[in-house]
């Protein structure tokens, strides 16, 4: 198991290089002309050549990737082109917000997934119909679409909850709840939809396999074989899916980042990459590989655990 | 490695009765080594060696348990596993590594009957375009490959409307016959039969048998006829071999290896299969248990 | 092209008479209608502006108002419509053509390719979309065209995983070997018998990813990213509502109500395509129908004498099948095991004998029940009893041998921990107890090495063990019957003597009761003190193993031990034949 783990655990490190090397390579080819971008039109030439140096834009780009790399390694990812911040601070207040984001969503999907999947692929009848009306309406709506329905719903009409902004949750319990209700309930419909649908149609294929009915013919009881048995083989596909599904939060989270005006992870993609800051597009994109490589380790883990086949091979 | 004789010699059991100059064998297998990636780096020897030979118009058999490499024997001579060492000639020419195009022109002399008969036929293709397959493909003109379907469906006596109707309206039974016919379209000189009952009833068994017979007494084929069941293979073969983790423990005409094996790993495997008598079965259960110490 | 395959007979036609279908191509093919005639139906321009007319609402020539900037709703929608389904079937088209040439050179060749664009795949699988799209948006400048491309790689994984994934498993069919044993040359077998399969599933993903890339499309327009130039988009129109929400939460509605249409039609389209695709017809609550529901009063007894331990009376199993009607499996079977007996039940494919057994344990497959008859267990009627009695006797009393070791074992569990559980939960041992009962019935079935079987999980044993530790499993709690269905069809025949002999002694140490199901006579010979034979739901001939194989009566009986080749002579040696005939 050990060796598994840091097996996957280079690999996603790995992964890491690649992506920010072919990152920083595409993000080098447009001449976007940063410094002029900068200094405005009136700037002369040699202002230009002088902020260019300043950037180290002058030297070659994979020197400049090296530079860029060593003080990555070392927690820096430097300073924004435009707004003069520190990355490394900037993301750390920013991140705790979409953190705790996707924790809430991945938690509420998993918790409610299994438990509608189980009932529906188990009992099937309403909850089942339920179950699969639910995913063909998750899956063919865009989700920024029922996040904009739930914002009219319930902060515009019923001003149940505030429309926009934040509360850390070490202010006040209270107020961060309220804030980071709908933005949760946004990301969770989908994310259960598709899950949910998952952990039904591999509930209903082990529920077929020879030996829950050779389980059933040693007497034992239907809720025993359902929750010892079924649950944790039916787990191991579903828990693929939700890993799947957290690449795709993290892209909804850019949009209901924006939407709730949360000051997270997500609206901060928007306001800077589309200007091509690279010390902040370069942040941005290991942040999320790593929380990629993070996710999917835990899934291989967990069904690993779940499957001794898939452990030992 | 490769000391393998052309049939006749002392190992194959016993000359056959018949004229003294040796018949060319139609295939030859000698020295066959076939090995699979396992693990990392690592190799699984499926056939270590092994060697044997058939003659026109004879049927060989090849008996052994699951996992023993019988069925990569078969394979390998139709060309569906890369061969690491060892020779295949068929006819005289060598073609353990013939290229893509030689290859598809040996079609036209090297055919297969798999075991499976629901995943053996294209379930979207109708039948006549199963049997077509073939023959469009060896370039036979349309309206000829038309007719020939109508003769090969007459042969393994299925009703000729059943060209245009899909596998699944087939019994197991029936779907072999077209396996069967399939074969046959080409006018081969070998068919590798590959179980080609294991999967039938008892009763469908014995028709599908008798036919294979029937086609072998008209069409001078050969078969190469792998099967896990002794009986079977007693019954259709002139020659038998028993393959065992890869190797061929023992071979010779089907008679003396299924009826008074010398080696103990064919006395297992003989005494092992029940035989419908009760009192034989009694008989041989306890010379079985005398022989391996099974209670 | 002459020899192709028998065409699928009407897959538009049936997908117009499916209800879900018909609405959904429907509301689409309008959708598509409406924004190709923009210049036709609009009533202006899209960037037309009149201030005075801001936030005015419906009027003639204007059914939904005017937006913000007092420009025509119809004619923004119908304009912008453009630019987003454009746009998607952009995206398709570059990921069609990147993902399923690739997915099918990598199923069909493998090797190194499949190693490289597997790996390409799952790289691209593990970006967010969204970001990867605002990043390009920087290297790439605003052109809304170019951003759609992108999404196109970014989905090309989509079709790549579905191609490869088909291609791998078709590859592997016999009907494939056998095609190239017939000589076609790969590029005939991909477009014969590959491509004919992975068309439906092709199609249905078109329509899935079309869906999610008008989805992607408008999210970029609606955070103001998409199109610089100003052009009319529905992501671009909900963003200018949202500003507005306040004000004008109507404004909303229809760039909302467009984009959720088109993409929710799309994805209906597909679920239809996939149930005209795979033959389930249109509606989808099938006919599921509680098994227990309907007791069935058994026959009273007549005059005969009823063994002990098990007794069948006139047994019938009727299945229900998809359109509510009944189908009789088994027609009226009487059967009888006494203490310490060895009963078989013969018969080829669809006899019924598998039936019969599963009717005695309670356990017939979904749909299935005892239509009517008795079923006497040690002298408990089991017909009409409810699941949780007839459960007491599941494992006490009657147990169960399966013919396939390996799916019959729990992979996710060790041996140890599969053979515990029921002791523990029938038998009410303490886990110290239990686990030294289940290595003492792992030595009773002769495994050599217990304490490794034990600790073993059953991807790690073969397919004898495997069997063995299922007759340990059905043996835990000392029943007094034992269904033992094919027990030894799936294992080699030398494994099977073992396994014959195994259960023998069982038998006869533990005057054990067996109703052994098989369709192999010599099993009959080695193992039964009795046998009947099962044809067609209906037994034709029982009695002693002896009278049945040696002297039958019935004729199909007969058949079935002409059929037998263990006293065939073998065939006579070869001989050369005379020249050519």
């Amino acid at each position: 198991m050990l060796t598994f783990i840091a097996r996957r655990l280079a690999a996603g490190v790995f992964l890491l290089f690649v992506i920010s090397l072919l990152a920083y390579l595409l993000l080098s080819i447009p001449d976007l002309d940063v410094a002029r971008q900068l200094l405005g039109s009136g700037a002369g030439q040699a202002e230009v050549a002088a902020k260019n140096h300043e950037l180290g834009l002058d030297r070659p780009v994979l020197a400049q990737y090296l530079d860029w790399l060593a003080h990555a390694l070392r927690g820096d990812f430097g300073t924004s082109w435009f707004s003069g911040e520190d990355v490394t601070q900037a993301l750390r207040n920013r991140l705790p917000v979409t953190a705790s984001l996707m924790v809430s969503v991945t938690l509420i999907t998993t918790v409610v997934s299994f438990l509608l999947g189980v009932w529906a692929g188990v009992r099937r009848g309403a909850v089942d119909r339920f179950v699969q009306v639910l995913g063909v309406v998750g899956y063919a709506l865009p989700g920024f679409l029922v996040t904009l329905v739930i914002v009219l719903v319930f902060a515009v009409q019923l001003r149940w909850f505030p429309a926009i902004g934040y509360t850390g949750l070490t202010e006040s319990a209270s107020g961060w709840l309220s804030t980071i209700a709908l933005p949760v309930l946004s990301l969770s419909i989908g994310s259960i939809a598709g899950v949910s649908q998952q952990v039904r149609g591999s509930v209903i294929e082990v529920l077929r396999q020879d030996y829950v009915r050779t389980l059933r013919a040693r007497g034992l009881s239907p809720a025993r074989i359902v929750f010892r048995h079924v649950l944790r083989n039916a787990s191991a596909p579903a828990l693929a899916v939700l890993g799947m599904q957290f690449v795709g939060l993290l892209g909804g989270a850019v949009l209901v980042e924006q939407i709730f005006g949360l000051p997270g992870i997500g609206s901060m993609t928007v306001s800077y990459t589309t200007r091509g800051d690279i010390p902040v597009i370069m942040a941005l994109v290991v942040f999320t590989v790593i929380g990629v490589v993070l996710i999917n380790l835990i899934v291989d883990i967990l069904i690993g655990w779940l499957n001794p086949k898939a452990r030992t091979s | 490695m490769s000391t393998h004789q052309p049939y006749g010699s002392d190992r194959s059991g016993g000359r056959p009765p018949g004229p003294r100059e040796p018949v060319r064998p139609l295939l030859e297998v000698a020295g066959l080594e076939v090995s699979f990636a396992a693990r990392r780096r690592t190799r699984t020897r499926v056939l270590k060696g092994v060697s044997f030979d058939i003659r026109p118009a004879e049927t060989f058999g090849l008996v052994g348990e699951s996992g023993s490499g019988k069925t990569t024997i078969g394979r390998a001579v139709l060309g569906l596993v890369p061969v690491q060492a060892g020779t295949i000639t068929f006819d005289g020419e060598r073609i353990e590594r013939a290229a893509p195009r030689r290859r598809r022109e040996l079609s036209r002399d090297l055919q297969v009957i798999f075991q499976d008969p629901y995943t053996s036929l294209n379930p979207s293709f109708s039948i006549g375009d199963t049997l077509m397959e073939p023959l469009i493909a060896q370039g036979t003109a349309d309206r000829e490959a038309r007719g020939r379907v109508g003769e090969l469906l007459e042969r393994v006596r299925l009703p000729a409307d059943a060209a245009d109707r899909l596998p699944r309206e087939f019994s197991g039974g029936q779907r072999q016959r077209v396996a069967i016919a399939r074969a046959l379209a080409l006018r081969p000189k070998l068919i590798v039969c590959d179980e080609p009952v294991s999967a039938l009833d008892l009763t469908t068994q014995h028709t599908v048998l008798e036919l294979l017979l029937e086609i072998q007494e008209q069409t001078a084929v050969s078969y190469l006829f792998v099967s896990h069941d002794l009986s079977v293979v007693r019954y259709m073969s002139h020659r038998v071999a028993v393959i065992h983790q890869g190797e061929l423990v023992e071979t010779g005409e089907a008679d003396q290896v299924t009826a008074r094996p010398e080696h103990p790993y064919t006395r297992a495997l003989m005494l092992s299969a029940p035989v419908a008598d009760v009192h034989e079965q009694r008989r041989r259960r306890r010379e079985l248990a005398q022989e391996t110490g099974v209670s | 092209m002459s020899g192709t395959p028998a065409p699928r007979r009407g897959v538009p036609g049936r997908l117009l008479r499916h209800p879900l279908g018909l609405v959904s191509a429907l509301v689409l093919g309008l959708i598509v209608l409406a924004v190709l005639l923009a210049p036709v139906l609009a009533a202006q321009g899209p960037g037309v502006s009149e201030l005075r007319d801001s936030f005015r609402g419906p009027s003639g020539g204007h059914p939904f108002g005017f937006d913000s900037a007092g420009r025509d709703v119809l004619s923004r929608l119908l304009y912008g419509g453009r630019t987003t389904l454009g746009g998607a079937v952009l995206s398709v088209v570059v990921a069609l053509t990147l993902g399923v040439p690739a997915g099918l050179a990598a199923g069909y060749y493998g090797r190194w390719f499949d190693g490289v664009a597997s790996w390409v795949s799952d790289l691209i699988m593990a970006l967010p979309a969204m970001v990867v799209l605002l990043a390009s948006r920087a290297v790439l400048g605003s052109t809304a065209w170019v951003l759609m491309v992108v999404l196109g790689f970014l989905v090309a994984p989509a079709f790549f995983r579905l191609v490869r994934g088909i291609v791998v498993q078709v590859r592997g069919e016999l009907y494939v070997d056998a095609a190239r044993v017939s000589g076609l040359r790969d590029a005939r077998i991909i477009s014969r018998h590959v491509l004919i399969v992975v068309r439906g599933p092709i199609i249905i993903q078109i329509a899935l990813v079309a869906g999610v890339a008008i989805g992607l499309q408008a999210g970029l327009e609606f955070l103001g990213i998409g199109s610089g130039d100003g052009a009319p988009t529905w992501g671009a129109m909900l963003n200018e509502a949202f500003q507005n929400i306040q004000r004008a939460p109507l404004l909303l509605l229809w760039p909302g109500l467009a984009l959720g249409l088109s993409s929710g039609a799309l994805v209906l389209l597909a679920a239809a395509l996939r149930d005209v695709l795979e033959d389930r017809g249109g509606s989808t609550d099938r006919a599921v129908r509680r098994t227990a529901e309907a007791p069935v009063a058994p026959e009273p007894a007549a005059g005969d004498e009823r063994a002990a331990l098990l007794s069948v009376r006139g047994l019938a199993v009727a299945y229900t099948l998809p359109d509510g009607s009944d189908r009789e499996v088994v027609h009226g079977v009487d059967l009888d095991v006494r203490p310490g007996e060895v009963v078989g039940l013969v018969g080829e494919s669809g006899s019924g004998k598998t039936q019969t057994a599963f009717s005695v344990l309670g356990l017939l497959p979904e749909g299935g029940r005892v239509s009517r008859g008795s079923v006497l267990i040690e002298g408990q009627e089991v017909v009409g009893l409810s699941e949780r009695r007839h459960r007491a006797l599941r494992g006490d009393v009657v147990a169960y041998v399966p013919q396939e070791p390996m799916s019959n074992l729990d992979p996710a569990f060790t041996i140890g921990a599969q053979l515990v559980e029921p002791i523990r939960c029938k038998l009410g041992l303490s886990r110290k107890e239990a686990a030294a009962r289940a290595l003492e019935l792992l030595r009773m079935v002769e495994i050599a090495d217990p304490e490794r079987a034990f600790r073993s999980y059953p991807h790690q044993i073969s397919g004898g063990m495997a069997q063995r530790v299922l007759i340990a499993g059905a043996m835990s709690c000392e029943p007094r019957l034992l269904i033992a269905d094919e027990p030894t069809t799936a294992l080699d025949v030398r494994v099977q003597a073992e396994i014959l002999a195994l259960l023998r002694r069982l038998q006869r140490e533990r005057d054990l009761g067996i109703l052994l199901v098989t369709h192999n006579l010599g099993v009959v010979a080695d193992l039964c003190d009795r046998v009947a034979v099962m044809r067609e739901g209906r037994i034709v001939e029982s009695g002693t193993a002896e009278q049945v194989l040696h002297a039958p009566a019935d004729p199909y009986t007969r058949g079935l031990l002409d059929a037998v080749l263990d006293h065939v002579p073998a065939r006579p040696a070869w001989r050369p034949r005379k020249a050519t005939t």
